[in-house]
């Protein structure tokens, strides 16, 4: 990875660490040991590759967007297709990464956390590939907004574990996790899905992802002849941005932009902006140091926002330094500015981008006018949408889905 | 008196084999209830009591406990509350009170004021899941300085290597939790226990306290000689919940 710790293993200026139990430290140290030696193998980066050649869908293409972009009148606008990886979404490069490491650390059992359900879709699947048991932890709040996911998770031969304790969302799901790994991390990996956490892990799910980038920035040269103004990423824990970041880093020129959740507004204090709004504040919690959206006591807040992997209080120990180092800016997209984009991007380009990535749409549509049409961007799609199929419909107040709702109630007795 | 001597002082007492070290979380179900609870367990002889400060992400407890934490922040209670409170604890009873929580909330406060609020108030330790003295320079000097204990915790999965480190680190005792997993669930005392805690013994000169599923007499028992603090943590919240305060001082004072 082109951004390196600066000081402590897994410290990122002040940000990261590892504030594990104790009962977990034997385990770090294995896992670390295990990930090192990997990282420093270049046969384990090409099995990684070939695995991601033949099983998923890499390299993903690069879409040039050119009706968006006559519409805009101003950048050609690039779409990274993170969502043709195999599940939908760029969950799998990190998932099928993390699930060779388990293989050689020779246990059987995967436990992961998820909020959208596309991480706890593809670690099930890398668990049904590999042959390992495999539980996924969701908050109840999530499993209600993304049934289609559990469903798939279920039918991949996972057992799915609704978390009720505190805000039914992501958080939960990544303490419940934990619960189950100081219990079993003899036979167990727990397969974190963002570039959060305790050390090892942001620094392992950015080294998987940054096939994005390193595809990307090859791609942008050949298409378009030279390297992107700007590159946008939605960030929820900030994987998919981190990896399509690590393409550009190197280069100042090319301006990074990670979109997070602006919920109702920035304002209304129902949103998931941890370094776009004023709320966030330093703190410690789930393993690691970063900006969290907390009380003056340091209690986490409820978070909102219309994409579940967006709805989140922490966010990548990385991501807080290269905003604090100013390398990477912060922006925002509200719930109805991304059905509104959601809405363009269907009709113009016949793409439909998960509600997440919709996010980094919003905030390039905002600027791709000012930029001159000899200036190219790239928008991380990191998923496509299918999977928001109930939010979407509901959002979009749909009648004939609605009508259909209805009928399937009636035909399964409601 | 500093923690490490309040504990010899109370192992030399012939009538004691064992002492009891209980955990109350503050703010849960009221302060109302946590102060009659520490009455009676202080009046049927507890030892130490482990104050928990709740926190909204509580990732070592157990289900029990994780209820009592966020039951806790939405009836309103507060850092501020509980210090207020365990002043008020500490200046009623003789007995030595600990601080129990996460470390996001001692980073939040200021970690060098919660110290010097904590020893204002007469506060001997603080035991903190989640900051292993790797993360904790700062928070371990300043505990020396201070002279409140940062009592650090031994695990089954603890090599002597490690158990030895933490040592370094630990004052006033070791925290033993007596298995892996989450608190609340009840342990399984056999042989490899047994092994687990002649471990502990031989890497530390420290008293060890054992906790995690502790929550009956028979239990206790079986600790003595084998350790020097046994840790009552979900059972007398579990108590509370079923029974009322009326029920926790027979509790205790059958345990021994």
């Amino acid at each position: 990875m082109n951004h390196k710790a600066m000081n402590k293993p897994g410290y990122y200026g002040e940000w990261g660490g590892a504030f594990i139990p104790e009962v977990l430290y034997q385990t770090f140290c294995e896992l670390n040991e295990a990930f090192q030696k990997a990282k420093a193998d270049p046969a384990f980066w090409q099995e990684y590759v070939s695995l991601m050649s033949t099983y998923s869908c890499r390299p993903t293409p690069l879409t040039h967007a050119e009706n968006l972009s006559r519409h805009f009148g101003g950048a050609q606008i690039f779409i990274k297709r993170e969502d043709l990886n195999h599940t939908g979404a760029h969950k799998a490069n990190n998932v099928m990464g993390q699930g060779l490491l388990v293989k050689k650390m020779g246990k059987k059992r995967v436990i992961a956390e998820t909020g959208a359900g596309q991480h706890g879709v593809a670690t099930a699947t890398m668990a049904a590939k590999f042959g390992f048991a495999c539980t996924i932890y969701m908050g109840e709040e999530d499993v209600m907004r993304q049934r289609p996911n559990v469903f798939w998770m279920e039918k991949l031969g996972a057992t799915v574990v609704p978390v009720t304790s505190g805000s039914k969302t992501l958080k939960d799901a990544i303490n419940e996790a934990f619960r189950d790994w100081v219990t079993r991390m003899d036979d167990t990996h727990y397969v974190m899905g963002t570039v959060c956490g305790p050390h090892p892990f942001p620094e392992m799910v950015a080294w998987f992802q940054s096939i994005i980038g390193r595809e990307a920035c090859g791609q942008i040269k050949q298409q378009f002849g030279r390297q992107p103004s700007r590159v946008y990423a939605c960030v929820g824990g900030g994987s998919n941005a981190m990896g399509i970041f690590q393409g550009f880093l190197d280069n100042p020129a090319v301006e990074l932009v990670g979109v997070e959740a602006g919920g109702k507004g920035l304002d209304s204090g129902r949103h998931a902006s941890r370094l776009a709004a004023k709320d966030g504040s330093p703190g410690v919690a789930q393993g690691y140091k970063s900006m969290f959206l907390q009380n003056s006591d340091g209690q986490m807040m409820d978070t909102h926002s219309v994409a579940a992997g967006l709805d989140y209080v922490g966010v990548s120990p990385i991501l807080a330094d290269l905003w604090q180092k100013k390398l990477v800016r912060f922006a925002a997209a509200t719930d109805a500015e991304v059905m509104a984009a959601l809405d363009l991007t269907m009709k113009k380009e016949g793409l439909i981008p998960a509600l997440e990535s919709t996010h980094a749409f919003v905030q390039a549509f905002k600027e791709a006018g000012d930029l001159g049409r000899d200036e190219a961007i790239i928008i991380n799609m990191s998923g496509r949408g299918d999977k928001d199929i109930f939010t979407i419909a509901h959002a979009f107040n749909d009648p004939s889905w609605k009508e259909f709702i209805k009928k399937k109630g009636i035909e399964y007795g409601a | 008196m500093e923690l490490n001597s309040q504990i010899k002082t109370a192992l030399a007492d012939p009538d004691k084999k064992i002492l009891l070290m209980t955990h109350i979380v503050l703010g849960y179900p009221s302060l109302e209830t946590n102060r009659q609870v520490i009455e009676q367990m202080v009046a049927n002889g507890v030892d130490l009591i482990e104050m928990q400060i709740p926190f909204s992400e509580p990732m070592a407890d157990g289900p029990v406990i994780v209820k009592a934490n966020q039951e806790a922040i939405e009836h309103g209670i507060t850092v501020r509350r509980c210090v207020d409170f365990a002043r008020e604890m500490t200046a009623t009873h003789a007995i030595p009170f600990l601080f129990m929580t996460y470390y996001n909330i001692i980073f939040k406060f200021g970690v060098e004021e919660f110290f010097r609020e904590a020893k204002e108030i007469g506060i001997r330790g603080f035991i903190i899941p989640d900051l292993p003295p790797e993360e904790g320079e700062d928070f371990f000097a300043l505990s020396r300085r201070y002279g409140i204990a940062a009592i650090l915790i031994y695990a089954p999965t603890s090599t002597p290597e490690r158990m030895r480190e933490l040592a370094r680190y630990s004052r006033g005792f070791i925290y033993c939790a007596a298995r892996k997993g989450v608190t609340g669930k009840q342990t399984d005392f056999d042989a490899s226990f047994n092994d687990y805690m002649r471990t502990c013994r031989a890497n530390t000169d420290l008293p060890l306290a054992v906790g995690f599923g502790i929550s009956s007499k028979e239990d206790v028992d079986y600790l003595t000689g084998k350790a020097d603090i046994a840790v009552i943590g979900t059972r007398t919240i579990n108590l509370v919940e079923e029974q009322g305060v009326a029920a926790v001082g027979p509790f205790i004072a059958g345990l021994r």
